[in-house]
């Protein structure tokens, strides 16, 4: 499955060209994050990883071969929760693999004790925080046991002590062996989480780089107007 | 497939009509005859003697006619000798006897505006509404009532259609004596289905007697040889009954707002 | 009017046994064609949500044409189809409750196909990215989301309910009107009206108005307890 290595990746809906030829390898451990302007295309490279989207031009392949041999699982960024428990809204999602009923009960409970929201196994998930739901949602795909975890903004709506909670559990995946490729505003998150980072800006991949060396200092202009707040277009005031 | 549909179906129909271990004979008559409670009568009587419960569905005499060319009943009772006689005559019943007879009479307004008391017989009363302009309903259901009523005009030589006051309700004796009543005008009407009628408001009966407007009934098992399924005994069974002594009784005793509507002429 | 108005309070106080007789077979015939309405509509209209095939679009406009489609007309196409010189006459099913029950899932499946394939359209739209990643196939999907709207579509089949206890056109015709066999609240209201006797009309009417009325009181407190329990 892994080095994944996306070669020129397009995508231009009805002529608007979002992602420009983008080009990106990745290994198969530690936490990559994603930081870049809005509109920059990092949702929408999660989805066309996840193969939620179809690709207008360029190649995405997995180790050499075009189809993932291990296991994804993606947290979107409003996560979908059924109208039932907390419980069945992780349980359910182990049904397509090979397990009895009790191995996903088990590792439902396992799961669910981890991100700390087992004592409400019985309540309905809608009726979840924000905090809690995304703490559920990211039980699910953690339940999943994926190769690759991909998540959308996962602490975006958060308050500090329930994303720190989230922060934790990430951090556990990725101990547990899975890689995880994520997206954020945050740049602090950015700084606590990510083994690498990948600066996206323009529809391309502007930067690669371990996080050591990104914050230490930036490569690309528009990395470094980023991270000093500027604006990518400028405002003139005197005319 | 169509079996489990079958069973399916017959499983809810039995869970809802409550099986029926008993006979039933299906009858298709008149509106006039359900209407005026003569079945509500004498039925319960046919069934103690024989234990074979009736179903009727009553309809308008043409509706009742085609239902028996389908085979949906198993007896007619109607009122329309020219078609009861061709329905025999094609083949699709047995054959007919007569059971009884009623008549028709002309309801109006209380004070009579057309002045149809003064013409003394049936085809007079017709020229009268006609020149007087009131309204007049008809039932315009090809019913037996509605035949009669076409009949009568032809032979006073009046085209009813051409009239200004002239109204078809498309329906039963009930609904077209409701309009009669409510603008106040003029109807042909069987005697029984009058008698039982509750609305009048300023309705009278203004004119009857007249020998044209005897209305006689016939009753007719629906032919097995065309309709195997038909059940051909407990057809026969009940015009046996309608046309014995107890039957005939029955229907002489029959009232309707005090008076006798029906009366029995089966031969004997 | 009102020496009336006193008569039907009267029946219905006194649970007259004719009104009794009547409004118990009303329940039957329509709770029955609402269940063959449910088994067949639900799937129904849970798959046409999900599946994609040429033609869908089309089927799923007259679909919704057939939700409208008059009493009456059902009633004729039925009779002539259960006539004992139609196609199904062998069952010997015309003028019987076993008939109006068939009249009346011919005018309720569509209704609640239609609604379910609107409610699970909708649901499959929110749902659907997330559930093909999880790897769940499309038959355990509408498994799933037909339970995740449970609540949407028992309104929906209260709806159903509804229409099939209102509806005169297809029982008259189909069920032959027969006093103690086929007759259901709104052709009896029908009958007597016609005889002019309004008593007994305007209780059966007080009745079917109040069932009515009932049905959607229950589905307007089961949307509002189920928003609050499950969001």
């Amino acid at each position: 499955m892994f080095p994944l290595c996306i070669a020129g990746l397009r995508f231009a809906p009805e002529g608007r060209i979002v992602l420009n030829g983008l080009d990106l390898e990745l290994s198969g451990e530690g936490i990559s994050v994603i930081i870049g302007p809005n509109g920059a295309g990092k949702t929408l490279l999660l989805r066309l990883l996840a193969g939620v989207l179809p690709a207008h031009g360029g190649s995405i392949l997995w180790g050499g071969a075009a189809r993932a041999d291990g296991r994804l699982a993606m947290v979107f960024q409003q996560p979908m929760l059924l109208r039932m428990s907390v419980f069945t809204n992780v349980e359910f999602a182990l049904r397509p693999q090979a397990m009895t009923a009790d191995e996903r009960r088990a590792r439902a409970r396992d799961v669910l004790e981890r991100v700390g929201l087992v004592h409400r196994a019985k309540d309905c998930a809608r009726l979840l925080s924000g905090g809690e739901r995304q703490r559920l949602a990211l039980a699910r795909a953690w339940a999943m046991r994926p190769r690759l975890l991909l998540l959308d903004e996962p602490t975006a709506s958060l308050d500090p002590s329930a994303t720190e909670a989230v922060e934790r559990i990430i951090r556990e995946i990725r101990t547990e062996g899975a890689k995880v490729l994520m997206t954020t505003h945050n740049l602090g998150q950015a700084t606590r989480l990510a083994d690498d980072i990948i600066f996206l800006a323009e529809g391309r991949v502007q930067e690669h780089e371990s996080a050591q060396r990104f914050f230490a200092r930036p490569q690309s202009p528009a990395a470094r107007a980023f991270m000093q707040g500027e604006l990518p277009w400028r405002i003139a005031f005197d005319r | 497939m169509a079996h489990c549909f079958r069973s399916l179906i017959l499983a809810l129909g039995l869970l809802v009509g409550a099986a029926h271990a008993e006979e039933t004979l299906i009858v298709a008559s008149t509106t006039s005859t359900e209407q005026s409670g003569l079945f509500g009568w004498i039925l319960p009587k046919f069934e103690q003697s024989t234990g074979i419960k009736v179903r009727i569905v009553a309809v308008g005499t043409g509706q009742a006619l085609d239902i028996g060319r389908r085979g949906d009943a198993d007896v007619l009772f109607v009122h329309e000798r020219a078609a009861e006689d061709k329905f025999v005559a094609e083949g699709y019943g047995s054959y007919r006897q007569d059971v009884m007879y009623n008549d028709f009479v002309f309801i109006g307004p209380k004070d009579d505006p057309a002045k149809i008391r003064n013409a003394g017989n049936a085809l007079g009363a017709l020229k009268a509404i006609a020149a007087s302009g009131q309204p007049f309903i008809s039932r315009g259901d090809k019913s037996g009532t509605h035949a009669a009523e076409l009949r009568l005009w032809k032979e006073a030589g009046l085209e009813p259609k051409s009239l200004t006051g002239y109204k078809e309700t498309g329906s039963g004796m009930g609904p077209t004596l409701n309009m009669t009543a409510a603008i106040n005008g003029y109807t042909l009407s069987d005697r029984a289905t009058w008698g039982a009628f509750k609305n009048r408001r300023d309705l009278d009966l203004v004119l009857a007697g007249d020998p044209v407007l005897f209305n006689p009934y016939g009753v007719i098992p629906v032919n097995s040889a065309r309709h195997p399924h038909v059940n051909k005994q407990a057809a026969e069974r009940f015009t046996l009954w309608l046309t014995s002594k107890d039957g005939q009784a029955a229907i002489a005793a029959f009232r309707a707002d005090g008076q006798p509507v029906f009366f029995p002429n089966a031969k004997k | 009017m009102t020496p009336t108005l006193l008569d039907a309070l009267f029946l219905l106080g006194h649970f007259d046994h004719r009104l009794l007789d009547i409004v118990g077979l009303s329940l039957r015939v329509s709770l029955s064609a609402l269940t063959i309405g449910a088994l067949l509509g639900l799937p129904l209209g849970a798959w046409l949500a999900v599946a994609s095939f040429p033609g869908r679009g089309a089927l799923i406009v007259a679909l919704n044409a057939l939700m409208g489609l008059p009493s009456v007309v059902v009633g004729v196409m039925v009779y002539l189809a259960l006539s004992r010189s139609g196609p199904l006459g062998s069952y010997g099913l015309l003028f019987s409750p076993a008939a109006m029950i068939v009249a009346q899932s011919v005018l309720v499946v569509p209704l609640i196909a239609a609604v379910t394939r609107q409610i699970v359209e909708d649901a499959w739209r929110e749902y659907a990215p997330e559930l093909s990643l999880i790897g769940i196939s499309r038959p355990q999907a509408v498994m799933l989301l037909l339970t995740d709207c449970r609540f949407s579509l028992s309104v929906a089949t209260l709806a159903g309910l509804g229409r099939a206890m209102s509806e005169v056109g297809a029982v008259m015709i189909v069920g032959g009107n027969i006093d103690g066999y086929t007759r259901v609240m709104t052709t009896a209201i029908a009958l007597e009206t016609s005889k002019g006797d309004l008593a007994l009309s305007i209780a059966l009417g007080i009745v079917l108005m109040a069932i009515i009325l009932s049905l959607n009181v229950a589905a307007h407190f089961l949307r509002c307890w189920a928003v609050r329990r499950y969001g």
